[in-house]
């Protein structure tokens, strides 16, 4: 029940910082606020039992994309412009969205009912087989990197296509015209 | 209706729809990406919740536990967020472009000088 609780509440915190995410209007104080839900998300991970991805995400959603919002927000400039259109239509629209997907939910098993069809499949396999077939403890490991072993070279596909657009983008013309620092308004 | 069984499933749909919200809404690119993660860390909880089993344990097989949690969501979440952070560079990488070559991140600006051409 202890779990439960820590869960809502945590949660319940999350929503806070998104909202308070959507009503700021500086940019600085924006990415602040992410990098808050990012930690909080972390944390809620480590209470639903999952270690591995609460310190990717401690790692990676906090840390490296932080960092990399604040980068451009050094380069772009800090303050949004405030709106000139009424925000009605797109709430609107994420109100409809929103109502839709609440409907959705109301046929999905319950929160951490073992008899949900996702337990069902191949994880009991996993879960069975793991420590003669692969001889690592940690299941998670046992997955990403040898049953799914493909599913991860595909990831490394991604990020290798991101990485070489990111240069493109940036790294390889600005080497060409080194006098240019900063960019021009 | 089982509200403490859903309530992870509607805190998972606020939150996506305050991510969508920031997408279509904002004007600024830079807080449009910021959107974007707000929705996507969204998805990573919404599948995280599905994993959970009562009274389960953190997947990692040991002596006298019986009961672990769905690893398979964990995996596909770990596949998830490093792709997510490799999408964002490029198009954090893609508004500092639009900067350079319109000199502003603002869409309203944007689509000006667009027009005016």
């Amino acid at each position: 029940m202890l779990i439960e609780t820590i869960n809502i509440v945590l949660l319940g915190m999350l929503a806070l910082t998104a909202l308070a995410a959507v009503r700021l209007h500086d940019l600085f104080a924006v990415t602040i606020m992410f990098g808050i839900y990012s930690l909080l998300a972390a944390v809620v991970f480590v209470v639903l039992d999952a270690v591995d991805v609460a310190f990717t995400e401690a790692a990676v959603g906090v840390g490296i994309s932080t960092v990399l919002m604040l980068a451009t927000i050094g380069l772009v400039g800090r303050h949004e412009q405030r709106p000139v259109h009424r925000p009605l239509l797109p709430l609107l629209v994420v109100a409809v969205t929103g109502a839709a997907l609440v409907y959705g939910t109301l046929d999905m098993p319950f929160f951490a009912d073992p008899a949900a069809p996702v337990h069902q499949h191949v994880v009991p396999y996993y879960l069975g087989k793991s420590p003669e077939q692969t001889g690592i403890p940690n299941v998670v490991t046992s997955i990403l990197a040898s049953y799914r072993g493909y599913d991860t070279l595909g990831e490394l596909a991604v990020i290798f296509t991101a990485g070489v657009g990111v240069l493109a983008l940036l790294g390889l013309r600005r080497r060409k015209r080194p006098s240019k620092e900063h960019p021009t308004p | 209706m089982n509200v403490a069984g859903l309530y992870n499933y509607w805190i998972v749909i606020l939150l996506m729809m305050t991510g969508f919200y920031v997408v279509i809404s904002s004007g600024n690119l830079v807080k449009k990406i910021i959107g974007l993660n707000l929705f996507q860390a969204s998805v990573f909880i919404l599948y995280i919740s599905m994993g959970k089993v009562m009274n389960g344990a953190v997947p990692i097989l040991r002596e006298g536990v019986t009961t672990y949690s769905n690893p398979l969501p964990h995996v596909l979440i770990l596949t998830a967020i490093v792709v997510g952070v490799a999408t964002t560079a490029l198009g954090l990488a893609l508004v500092v472009r639009i900067r350079e070559a319109y000199g502003s991140v603002e869409e309203d600006d944007i689509h000006r000088q667009d027009e005016s051409l």
